[in-house]
This record gives C-alpha cells, structure tokens and sequence, in this order.
C-alpha cells in the first residue's frame, strides 16, 4: 500500500480510453463497476470533446457479484456492437473487474461478432496511464496492420498522439506542415484521428515519425520489425530538436534536410537585449520524460537558463532522465509522489518551475513562478488558439509561454531599486498578471530579537550543524525580491556552512553575494 | 404579507409506475462525495483504501484539478496486496501512523472502502476499530465504503453520516437533528430561522468539529436537508430517534413546507410561523421571478444523479412553471422523497436506475429545453443541439432554503438564457 494525494497518471484503462477516444470507428467495451464512467468527464470537461468517448462500460454493482458478472459483459458487447457498429472492437477489465476475472478478452472473442475483437491485459496494479495507452495501440497495430507495398510517394505515419494528449492537435498540424515542406506525406496519423481502416494502411508508409515515445513507441518497435519501418528518435519540441529532426527525416526519406525557418522568431526574441534577464535563471524541470528532455535543453541551449534540476513521473523513461540528469550535472527525481517533487523544490529554491499543473500548484504556494510543459492536463492545456510545442511554431509558443510567469527585465529592476514601495513591491507580483494590487503589509516596528534557524538541506553533511541567521541579516534577506531571495539564502547557507561559519551576519550575506558573483 | 402556497395537484407521482432499466450507469460512485464532506469536516481526513482509478477519480471528479490542501488521500492496493503477500491490516496501521504524525490537526477518520477493497473483502471495519483504540482519545477511526459497486454518487454521503450515528453518545433530551452537510452559510440560515421560530435544541449532522457534542435518542426527531440519506435515515431510526417526513427545503414551497413540518412537531402557532417566515418568503418569490420568466412552459428531462432530482423537479415545476417530462433519479426512496412526489402533478416519465444509451433515446426523442445530467453527457448533448445543466453544480452550490432560492432557479435559467445571447451562427 502507498498513499497517494495527487496522481500523474491514471490508471492503465485511462490510457486505453485515450487511444479509443482519439480514433474513429474504434469501440471500447469495459468492465468496469458503476462509477468507473468518471472518465468520461476527462474528455468532455477537460479535452472539451463534443461526443461521448465510445466507450461501453458493464456497470457491474455489488447485486452482479453473486450472480454472473460475465454474462453481464457479453450482453451489453454486443448491445455496443448493435448500436454503435464498430470497425473494431478493444476490450477489457478496469482495476476491480481485474479482480473478478472474467477474462472478457477470451469471452469476447468467442462471441462471433462480426469485426476485429482485441483484447487488452492491462495489469491495474503495477501500471499506469501511459502504459495503458502504449499497450493499447501496440496492440491494435499488431492485430490491424499488415507489411504492404509503399506508396509511390515518400510517406511516414505519425505515431503517438493520443485523445487528452498535450497539444497533440496542433503538433500534428505543425509536423504535418513541416514534413510537407520536405516533400514527406502523411500515410497515417494515429491513434489520433486514424480508424481501425487506417491501421491497416500503416505498412504502407516508408517509416514513422515517432511523436510521443510515451504511447507509441511499443507499435513503432514492433512495426520497425515487423513492416520493416524505421523510426524517428528526434521529438522535435524546441529549435535546435526541430533542426535536428528535419536531418534525420532528411536521412530516412532521403529527401534535402530543408526547413523555412521565416516564421521562427525565438532565436531572435532570445538574442534581444530584453531576454538578457534569462540569464542563468535557475529552473527547475519536471514532467514525462520526453517533455523534461525537450525543455532541459531549451532551457540551456536556447533560453541561456541554469538547470538546476530535472525529473519525470514516469518510470518508462527514468534510465533516458538519468543520463540527462548527468549530464546536466544534476540529480534526477523519478517519483510519481508530488510531495516528494515539491521538497525537492523547496529543497532547491529555483526561481522558475517548468513543470505539470502538479508543479504550478507546488509554485504557488512556494511563490514559485511555473510554465507547463507537460501532462496530466488542464482544461488550459487545450486553448482555443493553434498552440502547438513542436515545430517552429511550437519553439515561438515555447518561448512566449516560459516568459509569461516571469517577472519582466526592467519591472525586476524597478522591484530591485524600489523594493520598499508600499504597493509596487516583491508580494505584489509581475504587473502584467492583472490581480488586483496587495499593499505591502505594515512590518511591527521591532524585529523579534530571536535568531532565526537556518534550515540546513543545502550544507554539506560533514559540516550540517546549525547555522544561525543573525537578525541584521535575516532583514536585510528580506530586502532581497522574493524571486532570487531563495537563491541568496540557498548560497548564503551554503558558503556558510563550507566556511564552518556557526552565524550568518550582513558581512557573511555580502561576502557570499560577491563569492557567487558572475 | 403571508403567501399562501398552490394547493397540491389532484393526481401527484407518489403512485406513477416506475420505469426502472438496467445498463451502463453514466454516474459518479459514493467516493465523490469525499469532495465536499472533507471540507464541511475540518478535522476529519478521509483515507480511501483503493486503486489508483479511486484517486485518480477524487481529482478528476470535479471537472478540473482540485488543489486546496487536502484533507484526503487514497493509499492504493499493489500487487503485494492483492497477492495476500502483505499483511494488509498492518500495511494500513503503518500508513495512518504516518498520516496521523504528519496531520496532528485531524480528530476523525474515515477509512473509505472502495470497490477493489471490497471485492477483495478487506476488513476496513475491523482496521477501523483496531485504529480507533490505537489512536484514541485524539482520533476517532471510522469506515464506511463509497465503492462504486454499493454506492451512487451522493449515497457516499450517505454511507459516511450513517457510519457516525452509532458512534453518537446517547441522550434523552427533546431535540431537533438536522441532517445532511449544507454549507456553512446555509446551514446558519437554517439555524438561526429554527431559532426565531423557537426551536431551541437543534443539532446539526455532520457537525464542523469531532468534538460538537451531537447526540442522538429516543426524544430526538431529525429532519433531513438532503433527500439521498436512506442510510443515514434508518440508522437514526435504529437509535430511536424519529423522522419529520417533508418536502425538502427548495425553493420558497419547498422550504415553507419543511419548516411547517419542524413547526408543527414543536408546536409554534401560525402566528409566529408567518412572522417569521413571511420576509423570506417574499424574498425568494421576487428572487426567483425573473428566472421564472425564462423557464415558465419550458420541458425539462432529468438524467439520474444525485437523489435531488425528484425534489427539484418539484421545485421547477412548481415554482418555475416548467413540465417535467422525465425525471430519473439513481434511487427512490419513497419514505423520504414521498411528499415531494405527491407535489409534482403526474404526467413525466419517473425512472430509477439507468440504461444510459437508451435514456439517450428518450430524451433526444422529446427534445427537452433543458437536460439536467452529468458531465460526461453535457458537452457531447450540448453539441446535438440540447441545452444542459451540470447536475454536480446542484450538489456543489448553496441552493437550499429561502435565500438560495433565486440562485437555484438561476442555475437552472443561465444555460437557456445563454442560449439566446449567443449569436455565433448569424451571417456576417
């Protein structure tokens, strides 16, 4: 048993509605006891669908038990099969009816109904969410899809996207666009928007540009072996990935590397003088894999940010994360327990967070400012407006998003020089965020004359004894804007600790401020 | 100014055949109701012993992410537990250890069964009573299950103030318990019109606070504010207390039949009765009226939800001038929603339980103006065409008593009125 608060991911079946939800002429029969139909409200609510995802669940309650839960199963698949008229069908068992083993893939697949039934083993309690969606359209494709001539034309599919997937609508128009560009066509785009029909023609693409590792990888490997399709590895989310994937599809589709780079403004925006304020702005990176290596080297490579930590969720992707992790010279965090992603902030204080919707909770009660760069999604994950985050495109919307919750160049300035404005002060916030202005709340005449204790987590351990925070410099710290003031007392701590110092005075505050100087 | 109620129809439901059909239910399980019992509780944590479906719900079941600091978690089955490799009473007594030291502040727990932990029977009842002397005095252990599988949606509610009753210290005093969690604002309102109308021991269920004081007995009477606590009901019957059937108390009828059914068990003359009452009253007829105006003769088509649908549907018919055409509700109990089945004049289909596709049929068939259903169905039915409203906005929003009364014929106008604001189909 493990207590959980919050949750990255969902359970397996989740991934597996997000792969039937995505599709067409697909139809999901699961058997799931009531309530299990919360899911539903994933993609009406959050993705905003304007359909029910086509899943049929069995609604098995306590009364079934006792009697024949399997029968059940068998009538309402083939009340869904009547109804809606597949092309295929996927069935499966939610987390409780794993446990009454009905085994509703074999019972399915006696029935005799006139389409492809696939059925899914989707171990509830030892996997998650993507997984579920891997699995599933792995499955799919094994049972779907069959080795064919190629098209006279060079095409690749484009695999992973997914219903309730990050951007993946607008990335597939962006890629699509690019690949178009190169004279690449789209065979087939799956799962999202692709039907049990299309499936079958995926053999007849020349290789596959694998999107999203996450949930299409297992199908890109078993059709790399078996339809002889090779596969990207480039997930083209930022400028220098998306000149690096435009080569390697170049090499597969042996077309000229070209890109018409008109439209990319981030290598500019980042190069103005204004962006000067970027620079070694420590931030933290947490998400699924494939995100957090797409943003780590933005961040480094084309934000000229400081990584000072990195992490994913998913375990599928810890070995890719820690390697990064090296060589970004950081520690990886791999856990799906969010209290333990936000002591790791708190632990490391870095004045921005490219995180989930998990992390920019974590932000605000930290006073943290956040971007999202990666699922579980919020109903903000799906704007109205083309907002994708691979391409060219994807790197500008990149860029305006990660600059957003930032303090802007001259505004920290002002807040450096003026700090002690009562309405124009570190509490207050960036101004472009439009709340309404907190005055600077009354400080007491006298400062309480106790030391403040500091807290040790940045010493080394050799030397962790308590460091005491002198009151001058305790307020003096508090003069320091709220957005590097975690920093100045992290190092301030630190060159402490590293000198045997047992008190930090202002001189220490100083000496440190001059030592970290760059 | 007294105003004096609509007399009640010839014919109402209470005798209407039931069209009852079995299928998939499009419903939330008992676990939602953590949602806002945990917050109406504020030293009590709710630990559900599940899935990872189970916490993956409580997060979603909202609509959006809820990130208040939460008084609620799930501790999720592994394959250790399942496989009976792990000793599951001592895996729980080593989590609520941890939880208990990290959350000094919480004096009751729930453990929550769900449907995994009950298929796999795990005693949460015993846990729970091992907990409860480990832990005690400071934390009271209790269980109840909100699986899917025994429980809908608000019957989690149910479950959870059911599991307190025999719990409650005894007592032999004259009281009035009012049961179901109201949010605080409303059930002040509640309070203070019982007080005025001088009914003095009055007892509210659940309580803020573990250490209120609430008792139950023989001399107790309770009146329920939520029609969902069949539960909670016989539970409170088992120790002698007795009920005060009503309608519930929507709307400006709804509310002056409930208190007149409080009134008379204490004996207040009409006198008082419309002194007290006569001000609000008027207040929620003038505060309904302009959403009155846009639902009079509209058609309504309930999906099953919450229990609230039949005594709302009272209210819309009743006060608002609308025509139920059906009205679905997960479970009907008649001991509790009978007075507000024989207020809605027959005529709308009255459906218990669900086949989803098939209530689908019926109502794209009669094309309501208004289809109040879940929010699995209220975008894709919105798309067809449909106006719709969230049912779970009805169980999350002040709705009850004379003053709520406007904002509940409001939720209730809003999706229609925007209906015509909008102009997004007109030529350029």
């Amino acid at each position: 048993m493990k207590l959980s608060v919050w949750t990255y991911e969902g359970p397996p079946h989740v991934g597996a509605m997000r792969v039937a939800t995505g599709m067409k002429g697909l139809h999901y029969v699961l058997h799931a006891p009531q309530g299990d139909t919360y899911a539903d409200l994933l993609f009406t609510m959050i993705e905003r669908r304007n359909h029910r995802p086509p899943v049929t669940y069995t609604t098995f309650q306590a009364r079934d038990l006792g009697e024949d839960t399997a029968k059940l199963f068998k009538k309402s698949c083939q009340e869904a099969y009547d109804r809606f008229k597949p092309e295929a069908l996927i069935v499966g068992a939610s987390c409780t009816a794993e446990l009454i083993q009905d085994d509703p893939g074999g019972m399915a697949e006696t029935m005799g109904l006139p389409c492809p039934v696939i059925p899914l083993e989707l171990p509830s309690y030892q996997r998650k969410e993507n997984f579920g969606a891997d699995e599933t359209f792995f499955q799919i494709v094994r049972t779907l899809a069959r080795p064919m001539e190629r098209t006279a034309h060079i095409s690749c599919n484009l695999i992973g996207a997914t219903g309730l997937g990050f951007r993946h609508r607008d990335d597939i128009t962006e890629i699509t666009a690019l690949l178009d560009e190169m004279g690449v066509r789209v065979n087939v785009c799956a799962p999202y928007g692709a039907t049990p029909e299309d499936i079958t023609r995926l053999g007849a693409a020349h290789f596959n540009v694998l999107m999203y590792p996450e949930t299409g990888e297992s199908a890109c490997r078993w059709m790399e072996r078996e339809l002889d399709q090779p596969f990207t590895k480039i997930v083209p989310i930022g400028v220098g990935a998306t000149r690096d994937f435009v080569r390697e599809v170049a090499g597969l589709a042996d077309v000229p590397a070209t890109l018409d780079e008109n439209r990319l403004r981030q290598p500019w925006y980042a190069r103005s003088v204004d962006s000067t304020y970027f620079t070694d702005k420590r931030v933290f990176i947490f998400g699924d894999g494939t995100h957090v290596a797409a943003a780590a080297r933005i961040a480094r490579d084309e934000m000229g940010f400081e990584v000072v930590g990195l992490g994913c969720y998913n375990r599928e992707m810890a070995r890719p994360i820690r390697a990064l992790a090296k060589e970004y010279g950081v520690e990886a965090l791999i856990t799906d327990d969010y209290l333990d992603v936000e002591a790791r902030i708190s632990e490391l204080a870095p004045e921005m967070i490219l995180g989930t919707q998990m992390e920019r909770h974590i932000g605000k009660r930290l006073g943290i400012p956040c971007a999202v760069i990666s699922a579980p999604v919020h109903v903000q994950d799906f704007p109205a407006r083309y907002s994708p985050q691979m391409g060219l495109e994807g790197a500008n919307v990149i860029f305006d998003t990660w600059v957003h919750p930032l303090v802007m160049g001259l505004e920290e300035h002002l807040l450096h020089m003026f700090r002690e404005d009562f309405e124009f002060h570190d509490d207050a916030g960036a101004s472009h965020h439009g709340h309404a202005a907190k005055a600077r709340p009354v400080e007491p005449a006298e400062e309480p004359a106790e030391p403040v204790m500091a807290e040790v987590t940045a010493a080394p351990a050799d030397q962790g004894a308590e460091i005491i925070w002198l009151s001058d410099a305790e307020k003096e710290l508090r003069k320091i804007p709220f957005f590097v003031r975690g920093k100045a007392r992290r190092n301030t701590e630190t060159f402490a600790a590293e000198r045997g110092l047992r008190e930090i005075d202002i001189d220490t505050l100083y000496d440190a401020k001059a030592h970290y100087a760059r | 100014m007294t105003h004096h109620s609509a007399p009640p129809p010839a014919i109402g439901c209470r005798n209407t055949p039931i069209l009852k059909q079995r299928g998939q239910h499009e419903v939330f399980c008992g676990l939602t109701g953590i949602i806002w019992l945990h917050r109406k509780m504020q030293d009590a944590f709710f630990l559900v012993v599940g899935s990872r479906t189970c916490a993956h719900l409580l997060q979603s079941a909202a609509g959006v992410m809820i990130f208040a600091e939460p008084r609620f978690g799930t501790v999720i089955l592994e394959e250790t537990d399942l496989a009976g490799l792990a000793d599951a009473q001592e895996e729980l007594a080593r989590e609520v250890d941890r939880l208990l030291a990290r959350r000094t502040d919480i004096r009751q727990l729930f453990l929550v069964g769900s449907c995994p932990s009950e298929v796999i029977k795990l005693d949460l009842a015993r846990a729970a009573e091992k907990l409860s002397a480990r832990h005690a005095p400071s934390v009271r252990v209790m269980y109840y299950s909100g699986s899917g599988i025994e429980t809908t949606f608000t019957e989690g509610e149910d479950a959870c103030l059911a599991a307190m009753v025999p719990e409650l210290p005894e007592t032999d005093k004259r009281q009035l318990l009012m049961v179901g969690a109201l949010p605080d604002v409303v059930e002040d309102q509640a309070l203070s019109l019982l007080e005025k109308l001088g009914v003095e021991d009055v007892a509210v269920l659940p309580a803020r606070y573990a250490d209120s004081g609430v008792s139950v007995g023989p001399n107790t009477v309770f009146a329920l504010t939520q029609p969902f606590l069949g539960g909670t009901h016989a539970a409170l019957e088992r120790r002698g207390a007795r009920h005060i059937p009503a309608p519930f108390p929507f709307g400006e009828e709804g509310t002056t039949a409930w208190l007149q059914a409080v009134a008379r068990e204490f004996g207040v003359d009409t006198a008082r009765f419309d002194a007290v009452t006569a001000a609000p009253r008027a207040r929620s007829i003038q505060a309904m009226s302009k959403a009155k105006q846009v639902l009079s003769g509209k058609k309504v088509f309930f999906f099953p939800d919450s229990q609230l649908e039949i005594p709302l549907a009272r209210f819309l018919v009743r006060e608002c001038g609308m025509e139920a055409v059906e009205v679905g509700a997960p479970f009907i109990h008649k001991a509790l929603v009978g007075p507000d089945l024989d207020l809605l004049p027959e005529g709308p289909v009255i459906a218990e339980g669900q086949d989803v596709d098939k209530q689908l049929d019926r109502c794209r068939a009669v094309q309501p103006d208004l289809t109040v259903c879940g929010l699995g169905l209220a975008n894709p039915l919105e798309a067809e065409g449909l106006s719709t409203k969230w049912a779970i906005e009805l169980v999350f929003t002040p709705v009850h008593f004379y003053e709520q009364a406007g904002d509940l014929a409001g939720l209730f106008s809003r999706p229609l009125r925007r209906k015509s604001l909008l102009q997004l189909d007109a030529a350029e």
